[in-house]
């Protein structure tokens, strides 16, 4: 259902080039392009082994810069691609070199192909695979971790994010736009110059990551005079005046930014643009680079060329739109294995966020914020992602416009609260300014932009744990001996004995990946060193130290857990049957759940119309969600970390859910095997029947100022907004959870039979985006497993 | 108090968010009705045969261990604190919203004692408090509950008795003299109207005109009125009841946006400003 545009000022929708620009990225299919591997395979054969790391991995970026393929698009005012064209995807075969296999199955797939063609794929076995083979980051990495750590990993007790990626999770701050590249010259060479070599140990290392940075500077801006050159080259060629002046102007922007800070509102997102480009070419870090609190650091250009004339708020519309294509035209890079059971998707996860809080905590909500909801209402893309920040200083009004635009069911905004995840923030160490200018990335994880290194190391699967315990130690799915030995189940005599148990069996799971974590950002810090990315991040430069080594200001490391909703059920489900009515006994259960229920569907309704289920604002299965939760952060919170931070807990689950409940046998809260298990902090899918409220009174129990951010999907039928004072009680319900101390939320707004028909006829329905987790995804391109958890969500019938 | 429902997160019923109370037990028996298992006072079985799997587990245990809830009762005896504690739950959202608790039916001004004893403790613990009533009781009763709440929401179905009797089971005559009477209280309550507008039944012309002209010459303009296109939702809750929707046959259906159009038009006429829905 569309709804009109009512926002003031609007000025009505896409002009004619955003219209060109918007179908050509739509439409392109997306490619694998081996040029950035074949520039790189050359370069390292060459080179590694002759220099240090730091500066083999600046000069090879530097080496792409140099070597790439330059495009700039008919009607495009911000230029740059990450591969030789929209939509074509480089490899980076230093973290993940693909098989030919590997690259004949994304050629061939129906869903998220990556196509690429039969001559590539035989350059690519000749020239590429030959001389990774034994050197990636993921065989680093695989042939270290133990036998166990391998075995639970295979089975599903946790992921790995770092083991073909690199570390992710950058957004920016603001001071890109006050100082260009040749600024960052000028500071590099005075550390160098100040470096004291008798008395500090490591100032040897700090010139050479120094150095590598340097490096880093001149292969951007050296990327930025390629595009200024053919854009020059392109105007003396064009016949058309009109175009020949954008070119003369792009050629002009691209000669002063990156290299200085820029002087008005194109050159503002030009910059951003490079410095993005930069980033994920550098490295493939998944929550590719974000520009952070975008409305905050354009106003003040939009505000000085609306001053001296020479911008208007429909070019400056028509500039942002330009922008948020550019986004769209860079899917994430393919993924293998397991990995892309667990994150199968073409979203790259940017999360541009608005509104909120500035540094000084005052309401930073402008007329860009509005200008951005617009332009995402009106693109509706798969990316860029876009979250609207609702603190109590943030007006009402606000809030309205964004409930308009989710009110489309495009699945985004998603909705944060910075008055509880700056509290994470501080928390966790950070200044309150500091914290005030952080938000939230990839998902829903929050950070001090421009200021931390906060990587996650991949999820946890808690109902698996828990599914172990109740096997005492055996894994029934792969029928191996992953964990600890408990006890018999059958033989606890008590609820609390139980807990204990699956306590113990946590820990176990826990510690292990915590072993291995430290060992895997090493190898980043020792081979792949983001001596780019290090430039733009505080401290960095100042210590002489990359982002991967503890250059950062703030350094973290996450481990997401998953499935709260579920395990808190399973625990209530065997707490109140087993261990307080007796209606049923512990054997009976795990019988049944053994047997999928088969023969067995009288128990599995009663437990699932009968027990306390988290998310009904029930005090007693909320309970149980608190104590796992708690349990959880005590487990995770405070490990060192290499980069001189600490380890800490959030609830994301991206669309591991599917995948972990694929690896699951069926648990005792009535779930069926191999169905997901529960999203984020969500409750489980069926298991909130008393409406919204009490499911934001559940999540508020729990203390979210201990996380580094939950996850709340909240479904709703378009047919129950229609008018504005249905969205201004959508706004009551998001202030309400936010009191309580929510972290974050999400609506998605479709209604059922709309979903049933477009898996009937995926192709009328092309454009349906829908919140998938933290991020929002084209329906068809989902598996029919992912689209019918999608439908089973539970519907809020009230509204 | 008898209830056959309780709806947390209502935002339909009265001004922001809501926990709406269904009383139980009604003197009307609208042949639309949403809610027929509100209309009688004793408790009502309601049998879904999809969700049912056949496993007999009422016969022995009785219905609340029907494991699907296929088998359920409508119409539970709560206390004034078990009211108080499921209330109390939402406060948080109704504040926020400026919502409150809607007490609905049934008809709830067909035990004004429990009803006032409810109100009067809401009222106690600051919620806002609405009336959701067809007003057809006597008119101290009406007056008794009004001095207990901060708004009425009045149902007004047809403007002519025989009409209004054929299709709810009893005449307009004490509603209408209730409404002008209500209208006219020196300190009433906030008094929302609301028609709901169903294609057959009261949707000509004459009738909208008669009921613009009476709702325009009230003593006092009601502060808000609302047409609520029908809809057939009765009809799955008589199937779930083992009864008959509509069992005479009435023509009824959901009017057209242009049926719509022209009865807030009719109403314009008046000066009245209609809410499509509520």
């Amino acid at each position: 259902m569309k709804y009109p545009l009512t926002y003031p000022g609007n000025d009505g929708g896409m002009n004619e080039r955003i219209k060109r620009l918007r179908k050509q990225s739509i439409d392109t299919p997306t490619t694998l392009t081996i040029e950035r591997a074949l520039i790189e395979t050359a370069f390292y054969k060459e080179n590694y082994g002759k220099m240090p790391n730091c500066i083999l991995r600046a000069r090879n970026f530097y080496e792409i810069c140099r070597k790439k393929t330059i495009y700039i698009g008919e009607d495009e005012l911000i230029v740059g691609e990450r591969g030789p064209k929209p939509k074509a995807v480089p490899t980076f075969p230093e973290l993940t070199c693909h098989t030919v296999e590997d690259l004949h199955t994304l050629n061939t797939r129906e869903l998220q192909p990556y196509f690429i063609s039969e001559e590539d794929i035989a350059t690519y076995e000749r020239e590429v695979i030959p001389y990774w083979q034994g050197r990636t980051q993921r065989e680093r990495i695989f042939s270290h971790v133990s036998k166990e750590w391998e075995e639970a990993y295979h089975a599903g007790v946790f992921t790995e994010f770092m083991e073909q990626r690199a570390g992710g999770h950058t957004a920016m701050d603001g001071k890109m736009y006050q100082r260009g590249l040749l600024d960052c010259k000028k500071r590099i060479a005075e550390r160098i110059a100040s470096l004291d070599y008798i008395n500090d140990p490591l100032a040897t290392d700090k010139q050479q990551e120094l150095e590598a940075m340097d490096i880093s500077c001149d292969a951007a801006i050296l990327f930025a005079e390629r595009h200024a050159e053919l854009a020059e080259k392109m105007a003396r060629e064009t016949k058309d005046e009109k175009r020949r002046a954008e070119l003369l102007k792009i050629a002009d922007v691209c000669r002063w930014v990156p290299a200085h800070a820029p002087r008005d509102m194109q050159e503002a997102i030009q910059m951003y643009w490079f410095v993005h480009l930069g980033t994920v070419t550098e490295l493939n870090g998944w929550d590719c680079m974000n520009p952070g609190h975008i409305d905050q650091h354009l106003w003040p250009f939009y505000k000085k060329g609306i001053e001296d004339g020479t911008l208007t708020r429909e070019k400056a519309k028509e500039l942002i739109s330009c922008f948020w294509i550019k986004f769209n035209n860079q899917p994430a890079p393919p993924k293998v294995g397991v990995t892309a059971l667990e994150s199968g998707t073409y979203n790259d996860f940017t999360n541009i966020n608005i509104g909120g809080i500035d540094r000084e905590g005052r309401n930073a909500v402008n007329e860009i914020s509005y200008m951005i909801l617009e332009v995402q209402e009106e693109l509706h893309e798969l990316q860029p992602g876009l979250s609207v920040h609702v603190a109590k200083v943030t007006p009402d009004e606000f809030i309205l416009a964004a409930t308009k635009v989710i009110r489309q069911g495009h699945g985004y905004p998603s909705v944060f609260n910075p008055d509880t995840y700056t509290k994470e923030l501080m928390r966790q160490g950070k200044s309150r300014e500091d914290a005030n200018e952080g938000g939230c990335s990839g998902c829903i994880e929050v950070g001090a932009f421009g200021k931390e290194a906060y990587i996650l190391t991949g999820y946890l699967n808690t109902p698996k744990i828990l599914e172990i315990t109740l096997n005492n130690g055996l894994d029934p799915v792969s029928g191996k001996k992953l964990g600890l030995e408990t006890g018999d189940p059958r033989t606890f005599t008590s609820y609390e004995q139980l807990y204990e148990a699956y306590h113990r069996q946590m820990l176990y799971f826990v510690n292990m990946k915590l072993a291995v974590n430290n060992y895997i950002e090493r190898m980043f810090s020792l081979y792949a060193p983001a001596t780019f990315l290090s430039l733009f991040i505080d401290d960095c430069i100042e210590k002489g130290q990359d982002y991967y080594s503890g250059g950062a200001r703030y350094n973290t490391t996450y481990i997401q857990c998953t499935g709260l909703g579920t395990i808190t059920d399973c625990l209530s489900t065997l707490k109140t049957h087993v261990f307080e009515t007796g209606r049923y006994t512990m054997d009976e259960i795990l019988k049944a759940v053994a047997a999928n229920w088969e023969g067995e569907e009288k128990m599995r309704q009663y437990i699932i119309n009968h027990t306390p289920f988290f998310g009904n604002d029930n005090d007693e299965a909320d309970a149980i969600a608190v104590k796992v939760y708690d349990d959880l952060v005590d487990a995770i919170e405070g490990h060192p970390n290499t980069r001189g931070g600490k380890t800490q807990l959030n609830m994301l689950s991206t669309t591991c859910h599917n995948y972990f409940g694929s690896v699951c046998g069926a648990s005792v809260n009535g779930r069926m095997a191999k169905f997901a298990i529960s999203d984020g902090t969500s409750p489980a899918h069926g298991a909130d029947t008393q409406g919204p409220t009490s499911v934001v009174k559940s999540l508020g129990k729990l203390d979210q100022t201990k996380s580094g951010g939950t996850l709340l999907n909240v479904r709703f039928v378009p047919e129950m907004m229609k008018s504005e004072e249905d969205l201004r009680k959508l706004g009551s319900l998001i202030r309400t959870y936010f009191n309580l101390g929510g972290h974050h939320i999400q609506f998605n707004v479709v209604d059922t039979e709309t979903l049933h028909d477009a898996q009937k006829h995926p192709e009328r329905y092309r454009d349906l985006l829908v919140r998938v987790a933290g991020y929002s995804d084209y329906f068809n391109d989902m598996t029919p497993q992912l689209q019918n958890e999608i439908i089973a969500r539970t519907e809020n019938e009230a509204f | 108090m008898r209830l056959f429902d309780v709806k947390r997160f209502a935002i339909h019923d009265g001004p922001g968010i809501r926990t709406t109370l269904f009383m139980k037990g009604c003197p009307l028996h609208c042949v639309w009705c949403h809610n027929p298992e509100g209309i009688s006072y004793e408790p009502t079985r309601l049998f879904t045969a999809s969700k049912c799997i056949h496993c007999g587990a009422h016969e022995t245990e009785g219905v609340d261990a029907c494991p699907t809830l296929a088998l359920q009762v409508a119409g539970k005896d709560w206390t004034l604190e078990e009211i108080l504690k499921t209330v109390e739950k939402e406060r948080q959202v109704m504040e926020e919203s400026g919502g409150g608790v809607t007490l609905c039916g049934g008809e709830p001004l067909m035990h004004p004692e429990a009803l006032v004893e409810v109100l009067e403790a809401l009222g106690k613990k600051g919620f806002h408090r609405t009336v959701d009533t067809t007003l057809y009781a006597s008119w101290e009763t009406v007056e008794h509950v009004a001095a207990h709440a901060e708004l009425f929401m009045v149902d007004l179905k047809h403007m002519d008795s025989v009409q209004h009797e054929k299709y709810t089971g009893v005449g307009n005559e004490h509603i209408l003299e209730n409404i002008q009477r209500f209208s006219a209280m020196k300190q009433r309550p906030q008094l929302w109207i609301r028609i709901p507008l169903i294609a057959g039944v009261n949707n000509d012309e004459e009738n909208l005109e008669k009921t613009a002209l009476f709702i325009s010459s009230l003593p006092s303009i009601p502060e808000q009125v609302n047409l609520l296109p029908y809809h057939d939702v009765g009809k799955a809750k008589h199937t779930r009841m083992g009864t008959k929707y509509n069992p005479k046959g009435y023509e009824m259906s959901v009017p057209t946006e242009e049926q719509l159009a022209q009865a807030q038009e009719i109403f314009n006429r008046y000066g009245i400003t209609t809410i499509i829905g509520g």
